[in-house]
Order: structure tokens, then C-alpha cells, then sequence
């Protein structure tokens, strides 16, 4: 295997006097130098969890980690907690949601993006002060050598958001990790951010896995996308073939109750019946089949007693998803398409 | 859920309106912090804003943060009282009625907020939250209470059975669906929704949404929907309205304001929204970048409020402000050049209007002829092909 990061089986277990809350359970998944993976999902999926694994920010909690992350080829989950902090910040940089509360207050933006590069180069805050400048440049922040000695709360939230990026991407890292970067922000803002990641990845040749619940971020910047349902995959594969042909009721569901800007306004919202399940004691067999409206044309009771595994889909390729169901690529060109798209059902007989 | 199909409601031009408003004003003082506490500015957060909405109808309004959506919506609900403007509700001006004037008016407004979860009491059960306004209007008999709290639990699909559990008890879906039946008990004319579903999973979203419009259509209630997600409020209003800085610039049914903007702001706003179907098919729609940030409204630009993130801003839009023009049969835009994306005028349309020329400078004798910033639409319009006014 090539890839610059790859997981594989990795679980999240957190040991609760309730029980074991399965946060990820037997995730894997692979990233290139210079490609997005989205990863999309409901709250309480495991999408956050997964990521700051990767990190090692379960270190020092009770968390029950296992699994391989292999970053370069080095497992992370092996390294003692000295060499893990050579490589946070360094070839692992992540960005938060709210970065308002991702920053320190009491410090001004220009030490705290400078903090990452002295950390990890021997340089003089000199030298760091002139790389923070030289980032929150980069980053599109107008005057950078007088907006960094500002605090972060008279930055605006898009702003903000750009000193964040400027933090992670200080070290040059491969790999950047943006955890709901642009929920927080306001569409045109949305759209600046994320015009400015794809940028700046194709400047440093950087991995990106962008967390996300909007499907259309992931639209526009990922490669390769990860649906995440309690803890688990249930469909990955290159992100056009898993948006035009997906073959797993829930990334159905997900991409039913989401209006766009060019359907038919008289077309339903189709939302996912219930809720998420616990992640304490999640449903038997596919974690999914309490709110699935194709249990019934899989045959016996095999959704509500066996876990499918992940498979290759019909379409092929790379693209695999995990559901019981025989001819799950008929069932959303006959049955779920033409509901949520009639437009678009049409044109491809 | 029922499975009756939830469909938005379609736009009735002839419903007459429930709620008018006109050159809406809201101004927060900015105090000094000395000992004297002088105010030494304004934040106008809604600086003259005219909208109408249709009985049992819905009109959107959109808008980046702090453009002013939140603050209309409380002005109308009168949380807040206005500096200046007129809010009529059912033909009569509510905008500076005393608290015991407004408080049988609570019956016929009510509000949906944004989060659910700090906006229900903690420390109440659900039956007591939505009973209180039962109780505070003497709507029913007080052993009616229980009842009418249950059913209408069970209007908005809830266990009425669990009238007598803590809101923390609830989904967020579910406390959102609590804030509902809150709001439904009074059997308002007009709700005010802030945001209703921006707190809420994609796929409870829809349910909500759907709840909504389920109960629009069965109680006849007047919606104004503030949000900020685009592509919900197309799903759910058949007209919207664009605010920019505490004025609408664009104003338009569905149809005109999402596939023909005449605005560069509207333009922009809608570029910039990532689409999941036109990603899918592989068209991906150029996006007009916004540089910069919304300026401040403590003291915002001269003339059009747009100017300094625009691309064609030219000498006339610093110089006067454009008006909120119509354009169509239902499509008001307040700009000097408006027009399809790549088709904008050469020449500001609006000089005969403000009494101006080419460059903004007012010509001696010329004078503003029509009433601009009514609410509503005239019957007949300025149509930007040939610059004649036309009308049906």
C-alpha cells in the first residue's frame, strides 16, 4: 500500500459505567497526497471520534483504541506520546469547527499560529512571527503585519477560520484534517474557505479528510467519500460515483431530505424515519434497519440479525457499501430516484 | 407521521395580507462606556424594510449574519420596539403598543426559535411548557388543559403520553417539534420562524420541515421563515426576500428570484451555495467570489450598502442610494444596474427615478416621482428591456 495515511480496522471504544459506547467500530479507510476524503454522517456518528484518533487526542482519556493508522507508513497508534507530539502539528494539523472556541482568548492570533512553527523548527520568535505574517497572507487576511497582534475575538468568524487554517498549515503537513470547517460560516464565507483549502492543497500537495454533514461540501471538494452510520462505514467510494449511483439506503435517505437549489419545489423532502440509534446498544444486525424503508425486499430477517459486510457494489470499482440488499442500484434507479429527482430520473433512462 | 403528501404552499396573489410592513427601522444605540454612558453611534440593524405577507402564505427571508433577518423577525413579534416604521397585523399598527395592549396580540403571534434546546425551560415538563400559554390567556377551563396540551403533542407527532417528562429527555428533532406545539397552542395567524431547522441533523431537518408544512396548510397559519440555508427556504416559501445589511435588496417570487436574480448580491449568494445534484451530474456552476466581509452596520457605506464587495459598482452607486424598484409583475430589486448575470445595463436605470445623471449628481428640477419603498407590488412596473413602464 502507497497511500499517505491509511486506517485500517481502527475502533473507538469508550468503557462507560452504562457500557461500551462503540463510537467507531472496524473503520478503515485511504488517502493519497493531494486528494479530499469527505466524510459525511449524522451527529454522534463517529466522524469526529475517527479523526481525532488519528491525532491521538483519545491519549490520556479511557478510550479503548485499536486498529492500524498508518501515516507514511509509521503506525501511529504505536508511537509514545513524545514522538505523537512530533507529528501533531507537524504532518498532522487539524481544523476545528468553531473557532472561536478553538482559540485561546488570552493570546494574540499572530502567537498563537507562530506557537506550531516554533514547536517544531529551531527558529527565534522572530522567525516564527515572520511565518505567521507570511501564512495569514496566504490565507487572504488583509494588512497581516498589523492583524497579527490582534486577539481573535476582533476577527471576524470567516477570518477566524482562515487563522485557523493558517495554524494548520504552518508546518506544512501532509495531512489536514478539517472537522466541519465551514458549519459555523455564512454560505459566501463558506465559499470563500473553501476555495481557499483547494488552493492551498494544490500548493502543498497536501491529504485532506474534510467531516462534514452537508452533502454538497462534500460534492464540491472530495474525491473519495466515507458515509459513516453509528460508528461504522456503510458506503465509500469515489464521490461521483457515490452520489449518482449510491447503493445504501441510508446515503439515500441522506440525499432525500436535503432540498436543492434546482429541484422541483413540488417535490417531497423525504427525511430518514426515528432517529440515530444509541450508540450503547445499537440495533441488532444492520444498525441501519430500524429506519430503513427496504427491509422488506431483503429476504428472512437477515437485516435485523446479521451485520452486512462490507461489499463490493454493483457499479463496481472501488465503490463498496454495506447492505443486504441483492439489487440495490434498481431499487434507487426504479423506486428512490424518480421520487427525490423526477428531473433528473428522466434524462437517465 | 401521516403519509398525506407535505407540499409548500403555492403562491396566492390575490390572499389578501395579514401582516404589512412598512419602512421598518431599528436602531441600537452604541453607548460609551463612561461614566456619562452618551450614545456615540447607531448599529442599524434594519435601516427601512417593507414586505407584505399573505394570509396563511409564506414569504422567506434570507440573509448573510448580521444583515437584519433575525431583528425583523423580533421586531414583528415585538420583542423589540421599533425606532421608526409601521407594523400593521390585520389592519392595525402594532409597532409601538404598550406591553398590556400587545398581550392579547401574543395570542395571534407567536415564534418558533432556532435552538430548542436553550429556548424550552429545563426545569418544566413538556405538559407544563405547553400549557403556559394555555393557562396566561385563560383559553380553556383548567381540566380542558390536559387534553388539548396532548393532542396537540400529538398534532406535531409526539407521544402525548409524555406530557410529564423534561425536555432533556427529548431529541433535538423532538424538542424542536415541543417549540412547535408551544407555538401552535394559541392557533396564531402568523408565525414567526427563526431558523427553525439550522440546529438539526439533515435528516431530521426534512421531518421538521415537512411538520411545518403540514401545519401551515391545516391551521392556515401566515409563515415569515428566516433562515439562512437557501435551498430550504426555495423548498418552503413561494416568495423571499434578500436582506443586505438591514435592507432587502431583492424581492421576488420563487421562480424569479432563484432562476433569474437581477441582483449582484442575490447572484453571488446563490453561487456560492454547494449543490449536491448539479456536483452529481458534473456541471459545477461558476462561483462569484464576495471578497472581504460584511462592512459594519455602525456606520455602513454611502449610497448602495452593497458597493464595496461589488463588481460593477460605478461612481453613482456611492453617491445615491439605489430604490428597491420593480422589475416584474413580482420582483422588486434595489440596484442601479439590475439585471441576469453577464446582462446588467450599461447605464444606471434608476437616474429619472432619484433626479439624478449618469454619475449620481442631482439635476436641478428633477424630483423623485413614485412612492418607492411601499409594500406590495403595483400593477405596473419598469421592464428593463425596453425602459417603459408596462404593466399585466
Amino acid at each position: 500500500m502507497t497511500s499517505y495515511l491509511s486506517v485500517r480496522d481502527l475502533v473507538v471504544h469508550f468503557p462507560t459505567i452504562d457500557g461500551i459506547v462503540k463510537a467507531t467500530d472496524g473503520l478503515s479507510y485511504e488517502v493519497e497526497r493531494g486528494k479530499t476524503l469527505g466524510i459525511v454522517g449524522e451527529s454522534g456518528s463517529g466522524k469526529s471520534v475517527s479523526s481525532s484518533a488519528i491525532l491521538g487526542l483519545h491519549r490520556g482519556t479511557n478510550a479503548k483504541v485499536s486498529g492500524e493508522i498508518l501515516l507514511d507508513g509509521d503506525d501511529l497508534l504505536q508511537l509514545n506520546d513524545e514522538q505523537m507530539r512530533q507529528h501533531r502539528g507537524s504532518d498532522v494539523a487539524m481544523i476545528f469547527q468553531d473557532p472561536l472556541s478553538a482559540m485561546h482568548p488570552y493570546y494574540t492570533v499572530g502567537n498563537q499560529i507562530a506557537e506550531a512553527y516554533l514547536v517544531h523548527n529551531r527558529v527565534g520568535k522572530k522567525a516564527a512571527r515572520a511565518r505567521a505574517i507570511e501564512m495569514l497572507d496566504r490565507v487572504g487576511i488583509p494588512q497581516p503585519d498589523r492583524r497579527v497582534d490582534d486577539y481573535p475575538h476582533q476577527f471576524s468568524g470567516g477570518m477566524r477560520q482562515r487563522a485557523m487554517i493558517a495554524m494548520g498549515l504552518i508546518n506544512n503537513p501532509g495531512l489536514l484534517i478539517a472537522d466541519e470547517p465551514t458549519t459555523a460560516l455564512d454560505v459566501t464565507v463558506q465559499a470563500q474557505i473553501l476555495d481557499l483549502l483547494q488552493d492551498l492543497q494544490r500548493e502543498f500537495n497536501s491529504a485532506i479528510i474534510i467531516i462534514t454533514h452537508d452533502l454538497g461540501v462534500v460534492a464540491e471538494m472530495a474525491d473519495d467519500v466515507l458515509v459513516m452510520y453509528a460508528g461504522r462505514a456503510v458506503e465509500y467510494g469515489p464521490c461521483k460515483e457515490i452520489l449518482t449511483h449510491p447503493e445504501m439506503p441510508y446515503t439515500w435517505g441522506l440525499l432525500s431530505s436535503v432540498p436543492d437549489l434546482s429541484a422541483d419545489t413540488n417535490a417531497k423532502l423525504i427525511p430518514i424515519r426515528g432517529n440515530p440509534p444509541s450508540l450503547l446498544s445499537p440495533p441488532p444486525g444492520c444498525a441501519f434497519n430500524p429506519r430503513c424503508d427496504h427491509r422488506d425486499k431483503v429476504p428472512g430477517d437477515l437485516c435485523t440479525t446479521q451485520v452486512p459486510d462490507l461489499t463490493t457494489a454493483r457499479s463496481g470499482g472501488n465503490h463498496v457499501k454495506r447492505c443486504h440488499l441483492a439489487n440495490p442500484d434498481e431499487v434507487y434507479a426504479t423506486e428512490v430516484l424518480p421520487e427525490i429527482a423526477p428531473d433528473l430520473a428522466k434524462e437517465t433512462p | 407521521m401521516s403519509e398525506l403528501a407535505h407540499a409548500a404552499t403555492q403562491l396566492d396573489v390575490t390572499a389578501p395580507p395579514i401582516l404589512t410592513v412598512q419602512d421598518l427601522q431599528m436602531y441600537f444605540p452604541v453607548k460609551y462606556h463612561g461614566i456619562f454612558q452618551r450614545t456615540i453611534g447607531h448599529v442599524q440593524a434594519v435601516d427601512g424594510v417593507s414586505f407584505e405577507v399573505p394570509k396563511g402564505g409564506s414569504l422567506g427571508l434570507v440573509g448573510e449574519s448580521g444583515c437584519g433577518k433575525s431583528t425583523t423577525g423580533r421586531l414583528i413579534t415585538r420583542l423589540y420596539e421599533p425606532t421608526d416604521g409601521e407594523i400593521n397585523f390585520d389592519g392595525r399598527n402594532i409597532a409601538h403598543l404598550s406591553q398590556r395592549e400587545l398581550l392579547p396580540l401574543r395570542r395571534e403571534i407567536q415564534m418558533i426559535f432556532q435552538d430548542p434546546a436553550t429556548s424550552l425551560n429545563p426545569r418544566h415538563t413538556v405538559g407544563a411548557i405547553v400549557a403556559a400559554p394555555l393557562l396566561i390567556h385563560k383559553v380553556v377551563p383548567k381540566n380542558k388543559v390536559l387534553p388539548r396540551v396532548q393532542e396537540l403533542l400529538e398534532v406535531v407527532g409526539l407521544n402525548p403520553e409524555h406530557y410529564n417528562r423534561y425536555p432533556h429527555e427529548f431529541s433535538g428533532g423532538q424538542r424542536q417539534r415541543i417549540g412547535i406545539a408551544r407555538s401552535l397552542t394559541l392557533q396564531p395567524k402568523l408565525l414567526v420562524a427563526d431558523e427553525p431547522v439550522s440546529a438539526l441533523d439533515v435528516s431530521i431537518q426534512a421531518q421538521v420541515i415537512n411538520l411545518l408544512q403540514d401545519v401551515q396548510r391545516e391551521f392556515g397559519i401566515g409563515f415569515l421563515f428566516i433562515a439562512h440555508d437557501l435551498a430550504i427556504v426555495r423548498h418552503f416559501c413561494p416568495e423571499i426576500a434578500v436582506m443586505y445589511l438591514g435592507k432587502i435588496v431583492e424581492i421576488a417570487d420563487r421562480e424569479t428570484l432563484y432562476n433569474h436574480p437581477h441582483h449582484p448580491y442575490t447572484q453571488a449568494l446563490l453561487s456560492a451555495v454547494p449543490d449536491v445534484k448539479q456536483a452529481a451530474i458534473g456541471g459545477r456552476r461558476e462561483r462569484i467570489r464576495l471578497e472581504g466581509d460584511v462592512p459594519s452596520p455602525i456606520n455602513p457605506p454611502s449610497g448602495c450598502r452593497f458597493r464595496t464587495r461589488c463588481s460593477m459598482a460605478q461612481e453613482i452607486c456611492s453617491k445615491v442610494e439605489p430604490p428597491l424598484l420593480q422589475v416584474g409583475s413580482r420582483h422588486k430589486v434595489a440596484c442601479h444596474f439590475p439585471g441576469e448575470l453577464g446582462q446588467a445595463p450599461q447605464r444606471p436605470v434608476t437616474t429619472a427615478i432619484c433626479g439624478v445623471d449618469d454619475q449620481g449628481n442631482a439635476v436641478s428640477g428633477a424630483t423623485a416621482d413614485i412612492q418607492l419603498n411601499a409594500p406590495g407590488y403595483d400593477t405596473t412596473w419598469l421592464d428593463l428591456k425596453t425602459g417603459q413602464r408596462t404593466g399585466a
